[in-house]
């Protein structure tokens, strides 16, 4: 008889940046919910190879002076964060993290203020846009998942022609929509282009999004529609 | 020296003059008294220490003798109420929670955003300076009517502000309420509660102590912000309060959420003996009310103190309230372990001083004593003067009691009376406002705002749950003060309950007018009263909370408005109701007095007939106890699949509430009630003490020998279904309608210019 294979627990580094708030939230989604190995990593480490995933969490990460995510670039960990994602490791930057990747470049994009000039926090509708991705594996494409966002600055810009090339490389991964999965201008809270809540880099293993997956792994919460998304991430690690 | 100019060289030893010790609110007797204390006339700067120590807000002095008079102990309680910056309530495993109420009303008036941002930055440093991590903020909130374009600058900067510190602190703003009446539009209410969650053995004290032992000044700056904020709050605003800018503080939340991991590090760590934020009266305060508790002294040297700015005087450094610092005493030898963790979080730690024997405040400048005198006497508790103020009831009262609703004709179309109610600003859906509110951070919200009586928010690393809410309808309290507290105790219990929940212990922020005044200290004292009777009968204790006097403006005093904030325990936090219809075909009881009545001083009689009169109901409170428990049994058992409690806008409201408030799952309603008598009461009518449950059908046996066993009258008046609320031939109203005139309401006002 052969050992039924065993399934390997990933390990997974959650970034704090003085001001990070959504850190223990990632922690403990990915650790006691998911089951995996989930380390706070410090905003001056720099050794992240004991890791197969990275998440960059939400919050206020150096109180978003100056604009949000724009001073944590600088942190020392995000050169370790460049490096890790270039040679192919997994990323998930949610909110603040999302932010904080865009002012790193690791995704294109701006994050500007909410069109209505308000922090919104509420639970919206997504389209999922692909399922061929390490984040979505276990969503199928067109699916409709709830997630809460809430943020100041989620509005996603992008010029026209790099806006058109995102487009056509699909690296849009989630829209804000309608319940039934219709992208309409009501169902868009805070103004982004293309109705775009979530985005990869043009390789795929760098994800940012404005929603909280994280919020939606405990079924206490809210249908764990979160769950999905990092149990694609976990699949992916372990069958890579 | 209230004002911002000073001398050109100042003298800190300059002895004080009367006039000086007026202009900070101190009477000639007080002056007198400090004289007495010092024996010696008191210097500039030991003058401003006495004045803002023997301020009303530092010194409850026209309070305390009523406040001493409620329920401060119970078998639940760690500390007793007052010992500490906040109650502390046992709730099991070595867990504690700690909550407390505050207001921020007098700068929120002048400066609505840093207004409001601060008071919720004060509370938060309240709780976990003793070791709790905040799990929850609530806010309380009463403005002026919105068709008054500064209501709606002054609502918007304060929903800004809150969302503002909360957001960025990463605490969730889980539930509050919020009111609109003429009689706060100068001077509007902001009400901040925070609660907290603590290992018991981590409690971290304010009670200093170890002669020898330093003492850190940690976290921002001092400047010149916030001084002079305790006697601000302790006068009436005059109608002109600009120049009164200064007087309020600027918040950092992100400073106060590096000091809140830092303070949190610490606790785990064996080098705090205690610890206090410096709130209002700043530095002066958090060190003699330390040193006072502790029965020690403190020598401070104010050449040590981190200043934002240069030319600050003594009584300015001592004064200042700038935001997101503290005062931390550390044990002699151990000072290594306080300064890496704020090094870590990259915040300051400075030995300001030591503390000595004896009882002695003393601060130092440049080598000189720039003020000598005894904590003790400066401290509430010690020697900080306590009035008994003169009460007298208003002749006005009997008058509006004897108002008999039910002369009034009958609405003749409850279909509109009914959306009216709804599109009522009191009673429409405050989503406008939580939405700007992170509601949902720390993954520990099970019933988030909007879908439930009360905010149930788990306790990390348990199965248990915490249920919190605020409460507290001023029009009964207007009509009659004792009564209306009693059910604004009431209610807050009935919600938590509602949502599962077993009430255990209240807060309260008592917001009055001009103590001064027999009229005005009548309903204090009423509302103390009341207060104490419903918490003796319901067995929650009051654990603190704060008083704020001198709510007026141009001699005008707000409604008086004694907030409760209800704490309420839950063993498994998957096990709460929501307050909506969940699906179609499920039965729907009242539980309560199903002949209630309860017109006098209803949303009804304000909003259709401008009235605020008539006599408001007695509370049973021995039937409210037996529902609290039935409901907690209710929510323990699965019997129920939704709670609401039935308040503002009587059954109707309660109803169409039922039907509306979960978007997602919308569900109408049958309801086979008929009236015997007069359809106003029996559709607006807001006695206490009813709850409209839900119940699948199978349960419905079980159900009702639950409430049997409970002794609590139920009666089933309908069944969910359908897309229409329809009552009889009262009400027969679409979903989609109802919704409009819900949730439209605030939005509508607050897109006007």
């Amino acid at each position: 008889m052969t050992e039924p294979e065993t399934i390997e627990t990933t390990r997974w580094g959650v970034v704090i940046f003085p001001g990070s708030n959504c850190d223990k939230d990632a922690l403990d989604a990915v650790g006691r919910i998911c089951g995996q190995k989930a380390t706070p990593v410090w905003h001056r480490d720099i050794d992240l190879e004991e890791f197969d995933g990275i998440i960059l969490p939400g919050g206020f990460s150096y109180g978003d002076y100056l604009r949000a995510g724009a001073i944590a670039r600088f942190a020392e960990v995000m050169e370790s964060v460049i490096e890790f994602a270039g040679h192919g490791g997994l990323v998930i930057g949610i909110c603040n993290g999302f932010q904080v990747l865009a002012e790193t470049r690791l995704l294109p994009g701006a994050l500007m203020r909410n069109k209505d000039l308000r922090f919104i926090c509420r639970e919206v509708n997504l389209r999922v846009e692909r399922s061929d991705t390490p984040f979505t594996n276990m969503i199928e494409t067109g699916r409709v998942i709830k997630l809460p966002i809430a943020h100041n600055e989620g509005s996603f810009y992008l010029p026209p022609k790099q806006l058109e090339e995102l487009e056509s490389n699909r690296q849009v991964l989630f829209r804000y929509c309608d319940p039934n999965g219709n992208i309409t201008a009501e169902s868009n809270p805070n103004g982004s282009l293309n109705n775009i809540a979530g985005i990869v880099n043009r390789q795929g293993n760098v994800l940012g999004m404005m929603p909280h997956p994280e919020r939606r792994c405990d079924p206490l919460l809210g249908d764990p529609d979160g769950f999905d998304l990092f149990g694609s991430a976990i699949d992916y690690i372990n069958r890579n | 020296m209230s004002s911002r100019e000073k001398e050109p060289t100042h003298n800190p030893l300059r002895p004080g003059t009367l006039e000086e010790a007026r202009a900070q609110t101190m009477n000639e007797e007080e002056f007198e008294r400090v004289k007495e204390i010092l024996g010696r006339v008191p210097n500039v700067t030991e003058l401003a220490i006495f004045a803002v120590m023997w301020s009303e807000h530092c010194s409850y002095k026209n309070s305390i003798l009523e406040l001493k008079t409620l329920p401060r102990s119970g078998k639940r309680l760690l500390v007793d109420a007052g010992q500490e910056n906040a109650g502390l309530v046992d709730i099991g495993d070595g867990l504690a929670v700690a909550f407390k109420i505050e207001s921020h009303n007098h700068p929120s008036a002048v400066e609505p955003f840093q207004g409001a941002a601060t008071g919720v930055g004060g509370i938060l440093r309240d709780i976990f300076t003793m070791g709790a991590r905040p799990l929850a903020v609530l806010d309380s909130l009463r403005f002026g009517n919105l068709d008054d374009a500064h209501t709606r600058f002054l609502f918007d900067g304060v929903v800004r502000g809150i969302g503002h510190y909360g957001n960025c602190f990463g605490v969730p703003t889980a539930a509050g309420e919020v009111n609109f009446d003429p009689a706060y539009s100068g001077n509007p209410l902001i009400n901040a509660m925070a609660v907290g969650v603590l290992h018991v053995d981590r409690l971290m004290t304010a009670k200093a102590s170890g002669v020898g032992n330093p003492v850190f000044y940690v976290g921002s700056r001092t400047g010149r912000d916030g001084i002079h904020g305790a006697t601000f709050a302790s006068e009436e605003l005059s109608g002109d309060d600009d120049a009164k800018r200064p007087a309020v503080q600027v918040g950092d939340p992100f400073a106060e959420k590096l000091l809140l991991e830092a303070t949190l590090e610490l606790a785990e760590t064996d080098a705090v003996v205690s610890i206090q934020d410096m709130g209002a009266a700043g530095l002066t305060c958090s060190s003699t009310e330390m040193i006072a508790a502790g029965g020690v002294g403190m020598d401070l040297d104010l050449d040590k103190i981190p200043l934002r700015q240069d030319g600050i005087v003594p009584w300015e450094i001592l004064l200042s309230e700038s935001q997101e610092r503290m005062l931390l005493i550390a044990r002699k030898g151990h000072e290594h372990k306080i300064r890496k963790v704020f090094d870590k979080w990259e915040l300051q730690a400075v030995e300001v001083g030591r503390i000595t024997e004896g009882g002695r405040f003393r601060v130092f400048q440049k080598g000189e004593t720039v003020a000598d005198v005894p904590a003790w006497d400066l401290v509430l508790g010690g020697g900080a003067p306590q009035y008994k103020r003169e009460y007298r009831k208003p002749d006005a009262l009997d008058a509006l009691a004897a108002f008999d609703p039910l002369t009034l004709p009958e609405p003749d179309d409850c279909n509109r009376t009914l959306l009216t109610l709804l599109a009522d600003p009191d009673i429409a859906s405050k989503q406008w406002i939580y939405e700007q509110y992170d509601h949902s951070v720390r993954t520990n919200s099970a019933l988030e705002p909007g879908f439930g009586d009360a905010a149930v928010i788990r306790v990390e690393g348990t199965d248990k749950g915490l249920a919190v809410k605020t409460d507290c309808n001023a029009r009964y309290v207007r009509l009659n003060p004792r009564r209306g507290t009693i059910l604004a105790v009431a209610e807050a219990a009935r919600n938590v309950a509602c949502v599962g929940a077993k009430p255990v212990a209240i807060t309260n922020c008592l917001n009055f007018g001009h103590p001064y005044k027999p009229e005005v200290y009548y309903f204090f004292h009423e509302a103390v009263a009341g207060m104490g009777e419903a918490c003796r009968a319901f067995d929650t204790p009051v654990t603190g909370g704060n008083v704020s006097f001198y709510n007026e403006t141009l001699g005008q005093a707000v409604l008086a408005t004694p907030v409760i904030g209800m704490l309420g325990i839950m063993d498994d936090v998957t096990r709460f109701n929501g307050s909506s219809f969940v699906e179609s075909g499920d039965e729907v009881y009242l539980l309560g007095d199903a002949n209630g009545h309860g017109l006098g001083g209803s949303s009804y009689l304000k909003v259709i007939h401008d009235k605020v009169a008539g006599e408001i109901s007695t509370v049973d409170l021995d039937h409210e106890n037996r529902l609290f428990d039935l409901l907690v049994k209710l929510a323990e058992k699965q019997l129920i699949r939704s709670a609401h409690d039935i308040s503002d806008g009587g059954l109707a409201v309660c109803l169409a509430e039922c039907c509306i408030t979960d978007r997602r799952t919308m569900t109408g309603v049958s309801v086979d009630f008929p009236a015997d008598g007069s359809i106003a009461a029996h559709l607006f009518g807001e006695s206490p003490g009813r709850v409209v449950v839900s119940v699948k059908p199978e349960l419905q046996t079980d159900f009702e020998r639950e409430a049997r066993e409970c002794r609590v009258p139920f009666r089933w008046i309908g069944s969910t279904g359908g897309d229409n609320f329809r009552w009889k031939d009262y009400i027969d109203l679409p979903l989609g309608e109802l919704a409009d005139a819900y949730y439209n309401s605030i939005p509508d006002f607050m897109n006007r210019s």
